[in-house]
């Protein structure tokens, strides 16, 4: 009989020893970070602003405050606060921060979990996938095997014979359709790619070691700078996520610090909300002041605990890493 | 019927798919690092019973499919039909052509209790019983004194199964088989 067969209901998804396994990688973060002079930070989970993201859903509850009866928004990541912090000028932080994402549930997902976020002002992406590979290295305690770097543009090419650029979208369609068995006449192209890219290249990513995807379509940029491809004059996200094992752990961002353009993407995923049928989510509007006020040019990234651990413990689900997972929450 | 979006889905959720009623067997939410999410469904398909793999975008619903799944005795065929009867006290019957009875019909015994799957109150498939009880109709003679060695022979049931017995089993006897792989499990 196994460990989880003995407990009913109350009992936590994640064995004892799991939990201790779980606490030394906690720890071996805090070093990490303490051996580079990163300052840990906590910011609040609760705020008056949301994610707009298209792509991501905000829980949100009714409170009373000073202010009387408001709605405040459970965070999806502490990315706006730790940035005002930032513009306050406070130099390198990090955040071990609990994160909300509202219908996020399979192996992978639990609606809450914990974010590792850490901005780095001043510092350039490129050598932050090297900070983020060393941070991975020590928290596995153990060879992934090799870092890699990899575009976007190059994965889609190699894997698929499309260019997620050039591609005409009735191709990228018909791929996505044989692909995913499911009618993608109306898809629009981000839609195609980000079937295909989760559907057929993402289960490949990392398998030989950390994998870091760079310059992503200028459309998926979300909160990172847009630049200039120097190698085919696309213009592309200066962004990368990087992979280990199929596994998505971490997103880094050059950090959009122009307020006026951060103003106008949060307008514009309002804008797709409300055409996708979704609800509104406020804009935290305290963030666009900050980026107006000054914040330094940097990189940043956020990294999933839970699954790093995951991979470091050898468990098939993140789930089997937390104290008590949603479903026994 | 209600809709079921995405978010509903887990397994032995009933849906429509492509005009066939589905029973939905597992859901994986799957989603990159930015962008929409997707959700890869395993259902059966519950007139073919074959398993589908499809992709949903991540909040597209599905028309919930009117599936019942009811326990009935199995009363007697008339070469045609197979009749069973509902065992909540009402005696109701319900026919259930060959398509539906499909493999099942080796396994048919008069009063066992069968789970009988309805759309739309049309019986669309039966399940027999994990465990039925059954003679041996025929069989090679036993081998007296052979209990404890291997070996096995074959031996029709009464249901009309051929099942792989061990060699000590002799006509007449009630044997208790595992209809989910139509292996013996023991004398009854």
């Amino acid at each position: 009989m196994t460990r989880m067969d003995t407990f009913d209901d109350w009992g936590p998804s994640a064995t004892v020893e799991t939990l201790r396994g779980r606490a030394r990688r906690i720890a071996v973060i805090r070093a990490f970070f303490a051996a580079r002079d990163v300052l840990e930070v906590e910011t609040p989970t609760l705020g008056h602003g949301g994610s707009t993201d298209a792509h991501l859903d905000s829980l949100s509850l009714l409170a009373t405050t000073s202010a009387g009866r408001e709605r405040l928004w459970l965070q999806t990541s502490p990315e706006f606060a730790m940035k005002r912090l930032l513009a306050a000028g406070i130099g390198s932080i990090f955040q071990l921060a609990r994160s909300f994402r509202d219908g996020e549930v399979g192996a992978r997902h639990n609606l809450e979990f914990t974010m590792l976020e850490w901005y780095r002002p001043g510092l350039a992406l490129d050598a932050l996938i090297d900070e983020c590979d060393a941070l991975i290295r020590d928290v596995l305690e153990r060879d992934p095997g090799p870092l890699t770097r990899r575009r976007y543009r190059d994965l889609f090419r190699e894997r698929l014979a499309v260019d997620p650029f050039t591609t005409p979208l009735e191709t990228l369609r018909q791929r996505a359709e044989r692909h995913g068995e499911l009618p993608m006449q109306d898809a629009d192209r981000e839609t195609c790619l980000d079937l295909l890219m989760s559907l057929v290249i993402e289960p490949e990513l990392g398998r030989h070691g950390v994998e870091a995807i760079v310059d992503y379509p200028a459309a998926q940029a979300a909160l990172a700078r847009r630049r200039i491809d120097p190698e085919d004059g696309v213009e592309v996200a200066a962004r990368f996520e990087i992979y280990l094992q199929g596994l998505e752990l971490a997103n880094g961002y050059d950090e959009l610090v122009d307020a006026d353009e951060q103003a106008a993407r949060f307008a514009a995923d309002n804008r797709q909300r409300e055409a996708m049928g979704k609800p509104m989510v406020d804009v935290d509007s305290r963030l666009v002041a900050a980026l107006e006020a000054g914040m330094p040019a940097g990189s940043g990234v956020a990294l999933g605990v839970d699954r790093l651990i995951q991979l470091a413990l050898g468990k098939d689900t993140v789930a089997e890493v937390m104290a008590f997972s949603t479903p026994r929450c | 019927m209600a809709n079921h979006s995405t978010n509903e889905f887990k397994g032995g959720l009933k849906v429509m798919l492509d005009g066939d009623p589905c029973n939905i067997l597992e859901n994986e939410y799957v989603k990159p690092g930015k962008g929409q999410a997707f959700n890869r469904v395993k259902l059966r398909n519950l007139i073919t019973g074959r398993v589908w793999e499809r992709t949903f975008k991540s909040g597209e619903s599905l028309e919930g499919a009117d599936v019942l799944e009811l326990d009935m005795e199995y009363v007697y065929t008339d070469g045609d039909m197979w009749h069973f009867m509902k065992t909540d006290g009402s005696f109701e019957q319900y026919a259930v052509d060959k398509k539906a009875i499909a493999d099942v019909e080796k396994w048919l015994k008069e009063q066992a209790v069968y789970t009988v799957t309805l759309w739309n109150d049309n019986a669309i498939a039966v399940t027999p019983p994990n465990f039925l009880e059954l003679e041996v109709t025929e069989t090679d003679p036993g081998l007296k004194g052979d209990t404890a060695q291997g070996g096995s022979k074959p031996a029709t049931l009464s249901s009309g199964a051929v099942v792989r017995v061990p060699l000590f089993i002799n006509q007449g006897e009630i044997l208790k088989i595992d209809t989910r792989n139509g292996e013996y499990v023991s004398r009854a």
